[in-house]
């Protein structure tokens, strides 16, 4: 069939609003944004666990330590099901371990920031994770059915990541001057790179358009970040501590709070791989792949035997 | 042995309580059938989603092809005589 009719059927198809399941036809750019998203998205929540489980043998108490430990295996699942979804477009699993223990992939710049304090890991939960749902809450719409059944799964797990992250908040904000002095601290260093995980502004993503077309997105990424900040003003209020931007204000006429501009040459230096962690990220991925190597192989050693013995006993 | 080789992937069938069916709910990798059991029953199961679990290697499955979709819809659409509401009964025969 001419590629034009295919491409056609295809966008009426995405217009209906049905989803493209993985055995359908889909334009070869449709699949390669796709692939390249879905594992990125996968390499972010598996690279996330890293900033949190610094702190895992220094919760403050148990409570606080089961909850942290829940979270940060839910952010190894979420990594499976998105390589799942990957793998259904036709990645393979192995090339995408490889590339992200050799550099070679992106995963979300907010994960080479250093978790410094205790604080850290509130405001984590609250801001990254918070700005994670608002762009999952987006994707469970995604036109690509195997990567929206994941989002669909994946929220329904993340709220309690932001729930958790805003009581830990709370607390530090109600204990002593100290405590929340450390909130603050906290919310000074992870405010902007929050905002920067929506990405470049509007006019610097070239690509977005057409994923907004074939209805991979269904915002913006300043539609995003804009929503994040509507949502997060309120309950910095709650907690009594200031967002860092002297800019920040309620406008009136937009409906909406307007927001100082990003240090976009941060943002794009920590892309590169300048950032204050990226070296160390990647350095703990290929560790924890070389020293997981002996479980593998007797995984595999251990299947092997147990085939022979079967064929055998026949 | 620790080639780039994937291990198989398994399809994993979740059954959320007694009396429902089995329900596709994604897949994962696993060398074997006793570990992908294992592995679905940590990821899949986190949240009491399942009393039982299936894993099927995804090589086993047949599909039919996504064209045949009209084929497999489409001859059942004009035999609205195989749905209830195709037969006229009086009110009074009630509830049927
Ligand atoms: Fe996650
Ligand atoms: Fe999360």
């Amino acid at each position: 069939m001419d590629i034009g009719i295919l491409e056609k059927g295809f966008q009426q198809h995405v217009d209906a609003e049905k989803k493209i399941e993985a055995k359908d036809w889909m334009p070869e750019k449709y699949r390669n944004t796709l692939i390249r998203q879905i594992s990125q998205h996968a390499h972010s929540e598996v690279v996330g666990m890293l900033p949190e489980a610094n702190w895992i043998t220094r919760a403050p108490s148990l409570r606080r330590k089961v909850a942290l430990l829940a979270k940060v295996q839910d952010e190894a699942g979420h990594g499976l099901y998105l390589y799942s979804a990957a793998e259904t477009l036709g990645a393979e699993r192995a090339d995408l371990v490889e590339a992200l223990n050799d550099g070679s992939a992106k995963y979300s710049s907010i994960f080479n920031y250093p978790t410094l304090t205790w604080a850290d890991i509130g405001a984590i939960g609250w801001l990254v994770d918070g700005a994670a749902i608002i762009n999952q809450v987006m994707l469970q719409r995604t036109s690509y059915g195997p990567y929206s059944r994941a989002m669909i799964r994946i929220c329904k797990e993340e709220s309690f990541h932001q729930r958790q992250g805003y009581e830990m908040m709370l607390t530090l904000c109600n204990g002593s001057p100290e405590q929340k002095a450390m909130a603050q601290d906290a919310l000074n260093r992870w405010w902007w790179p929050s905002l920067m995980m929506f990405g470049p502004t509007d006019k610097d993503s070239p690509n977005s358009a057409l994923s907004m077309k074939w209805k991979i997105k269904r915002k913006s990424n300043d539609e995003l970040r804009q929503d994040f900040v509507d949502n997060s003003v309120p309950q910095a209020k709650i907690l009594g501590i200031t967002i860092p931007d002297p800019d920040l204000k309620w406008n009136e006429e937009r409906g909406h709070y307007d927001f100082g501009t990003i240090d976009w040459e941060e943002f794009y230096n920590v892309i590169k791989g300048n950032g204050p962690c990226n070296r160390q990220r990647v350095e703990a991925r290929k560790t924890a792949w070389e020293k997981g190597r002996w479980v593998r192989d007797a995984a595999v050693a251990y299947a092997d035997k147990k085939k022979n013995k079967e064929k055998d006993a026949a | 042995m620790s080639n780039k080789k994937n291990w198989p992937l398994w399809e994993i069938f979740i059954r959320s309580r007694q009396g429902l069916h089995h329900k596709h709910v994604g897949s994962l990798h696993a060398p074997d059938a006793e570990m992908a059991i294992n592995n679905a029953r940590d990821v899949y199961t986190r949240r009491q989603e399942g009393i039982s679990i299936w894993v099927v290697e995804s090589t086993a499955i047949t599909a039919s092809a996504p064209e045949d979709g009209a084929a497999l819809y489409d001859p059942a659409n004009d035999k609205v005589y195989r749905h209830p509401t195709f037969y006229d009964l009086p009110d009074e025969v009630g509830h049927m």
